[in-house]
């Protein structure tokens, strides 16, 4: 709140407006109150709302917190009929296919946000990041459908290969059936990438030209003034994006749930099936039936809201020691 | 003069919206294109009768008719004796199930080579999905299949990811052939599945099973005839192999009558009769006995006994089985017990 009242403008808040001699017309256009109480109460909403969440979610989930305590998080075991709940498959699932997502369409977000701020022509830029951005209405059935019918044939046939030369390695043995983690997590970065070229883009092409001017006055390449002054000045916004497509990834249901196989279990291998924390409550909510599965499945509703706060902190406290090592030019 | 006839136009449309009576009902998903196709029906005949019906699942129409939001619930499986307690202390009455239409759930299977109907036993069922049996050729799988050629691949189970009455109704008729599987696993909504990959719904399953060769899956009477899906016949507590279709699922209720309960939280799964489908189940419509409105209580009575009656008619062109005569004549002698 002290943020708020401090970004007011400098006037002293007497003056301002109280006047009773002034007209309503007068009052309107120098109404800074009126501004400042809308965005006050707008600030505040998000505050409300946020707490009202985690206190619903903190009630609601009580019998479930009761009855297994820290156990729900480690526990593997999710048996609706005789009443055992535990969320370490759910979490793993979460976890490691929003991550892979992110580890997929970074690169590719990043590499193609840099190709349409700073080297396509502006016309080629301005139609791809249309086509992007309708990307990103699409709703997530649809990429959901497109993991089933395109994605997954082309898997079966991809990874058997992979399997034959690679199998060695853990995270790609075992038996595939086409839905899996990697599946789901492709789907995501799917449906991620648009979020980081859109933001990304839409940053780096706002970075003043003052900055690549100096850079190219040192006699830097192309590349270099993109990659050096650039981008790390526009590093606070793709990072933006970057939170932004992990909170998307992290909360994703209905396109997962299509393609990860649905099984409360956790592998090592990336090529087997299994679950995350918004499948499981999409799925078995409707039909929950008994206070206990229903308090257990609120509290992965908990728990997927501290998993993202987790994430945001983290993100948080790399951007800060990031900050500590300027890019040297 | 005008004023006067303002205030009499105000009055006679005061008049009829008071004859509008709405009636919302909640429940089942798979019951609902059943209870639509009702709901318009009956608006029809009974202009001043709205009935909204909610398919939100089950459980949910359970929870909504104890908390009171709703007039009616409507569920896939039978209520237990902890929420009909919880019910009558909410509510300060009881609830009354009436079934209204049948279902079924059927093995479904995609075995690259094989396009025949394959029939499957009890056991054979229970193996698989207790991840026992592997392997197509199993004997236990073989063995009542003498034309066919299985293969000897890997057996891939898909069952239901959402918690739903078919999950119900398989893992019933599982407990009931195998007390490995009763023991073990027990009977839900959703289960603790031993084996297999979950797809979401109807069209979830029949998509993996489309998908991924070698695989079997069980899916709802409805989706399978409406899709036209290949499914086994199923060795039933005569020892017949019957195909599921709305002849053999109206066969397994009326097996089961005789050993009805009063209450009708029946359970049709592995009914004695010889041309019974053994994985069969009732849907049913959860009526309080006591209401405070008597109105809705009224509007809601007669559209029940219609249901019932002349609502049967509505129940095969969508795939569902209709009830036994049997059945309904035990369920308008039970409407007796409605206090309005």
């Amino acid at each position: 709140m002290s943020n708020v009242v401090l970004a007011t403008p400098e006037v002293p808040f007497e003056s301002r407006g109280l006047d009773k001699k002034q007209t309503w017309w007068e009052r309107l256009r120098k109404g800074d109150e009126v501004v400042h109480l809308i965005t006050l109460a707008g600030g505040w909403s998000i505050l409300v709302i946020t707490g009202l969440l985690v206190q619903h979610l903190w009630v609601y989930s009580r019998l479930s917190r009761h009855a297994f305590g820290w156990h729900f998080l480690v526990d593997s075991t999710w048996d609706p009929v005789n009443g055992i709940f535990g969320a370490w498959p759910f979490v793993y699932g979460t976890v490691v296919t929003s991550l892979l997502a992110l580890a997929i369409s970074i690169p590719i977000g990043l590499g193609s946000a840099i190709f349409l701020a700073e080297l396509a022509p502006r016309k080629l830029s301005n139609a791809l990041t249309f086509l992007i951005e309708l990307l990103a209405a699409v709703p997530s059935v649809i990429y959901g459908l497109i993991g089933i019918f395109l994605l997954i044939p082309v898997l079966f046939n991809v990874v058997p290969y992979v399997q034959k030369y690679f199998g060695w390695i853990p995270i790609f043995n075992g038996t595939f059936y086409g839905v899996s983690y990697f599946s789901a997590s492709i789907v995501l970065s799917i449906m991620v990438v648009p979020f980081i070229i859109s933001i990304s883009r839409e940053v780096l092409i706002s970075v003043p030209v003052s900055q690549r001017e100096a850079m190219m006055a040192l006699g830097a390449t192309k590349w270099d003034v993109t990659w050096r002054a650039v981008v790390p000045y526009a590093r606070q916004g793709i990072m933006g994006s970057i939170f932004l497509s992990l909170a998307r990834a992290l909360g994703e249901t209905m396109a997962v749930t299509m393609v990860i196989g649905n099984v409360a279990q956790v592998s090592t291998s990336l090529m087997a099936p299994g679950y995350t924390i918004a499948a499981v409550i999409a799925n078995e909510f409707t039909e929950a039936t008994g206070d206990l599965y229903l308090h257990a499945l609120i509290e992965l509703g908990l728990v997927l809201f501290v998993v993202t706060m987790i994430f945001n902190a983290l993100a948080r406290l790399l951007m800060l020691t990031m900050k500590g090592h300027e890019v040297v030019g | 003069m005008i004023r006067r006839l303002l205030a009499l136009a105000l009055i006679t449309t005061a008049s009829v919206f008071a004859q509008q009576i709405s009636l919302t009902g909640a429940g089942s998903t798979f019951a609902n294109p059943l209870y639509s196709s009702w709901s318009g029906h009956y608006h029809a005949i009974h202009p001043n009768v709205e009935i909204n019906y909610q398919s939100i699942g089950s459980g949910g129409g359970i929870r909504q008719l104890i908390a009171g939001t709703v007039e009616f619930g409507a569920t896939d499986g039978p209520m237990t004796n902890e929420q009909l307690a919880e019910a009558r202390q909410k509510l300060g009455t009881t609830i009354l199930h009436f079934p209204t239409a049948l279902g079924a759930a059927m093995p479904s299977y995609n075995i690259p080579g094989v396009t025949a109907t394959l029939k499957f036993t009890p056991a054979a069922l229970a193996g698989i999905y207790l991840g026992k049996i592997t392997k197509w050729n199993d004997p236990e799988i073989q063995g009542p299949n003498p034309g066919v050629k299985l293969p000897g691949n890997n057996i891939v189970v898909i069952h239901r990811s959402d918690g739903s009455g078919t999950t119900y109704t398989w893992a019933d008729y599982l407990s009931k052939v195998s007390p490995e599987w009763k023991s073990k696993i027990g009977v839900g909504t959703s289960v603790n599945w031993p084996v297999g990959l979950g797809g979401k719904g109807n069209e979830g399953v029949a998509g993996l099973i489309r998908r991924i060769p070698n695989s079997i899956g069980y899916i709802e009477l409805i989706y399978a005839i409406q899709n036209h899906i290949l499914y086994g016949e199923v060795k039933n507590s005569s020892g017949n192999f019957i195909e599921a279709n709305l002849k053999s699922v109206t066969a397994a209720a009326a097996g089961a009558t005789k050993t009805m309960p009063a209450d009708f939280r029946v359970s049709i799964t592995n009914a004695p009769g010889a041309d019974a489908y053994p994985i069969s189940t009732y849907t049913w419509l959860l009526i309080p006995e006591k209401m405070s409105d008597m109105t809705k209580a009224k509007a809601l009575k007669a559209f029940l006994r219609w249901g019932l009656t002349d609502g049967q008619q509505y129940t095969q062109p969508l795939a569902y089985a209709p009830l036994p005569s049997a059945v309904v004549q035990k369920e308008l002698l039970q409407m007796k017990k409605l206090q309005y």
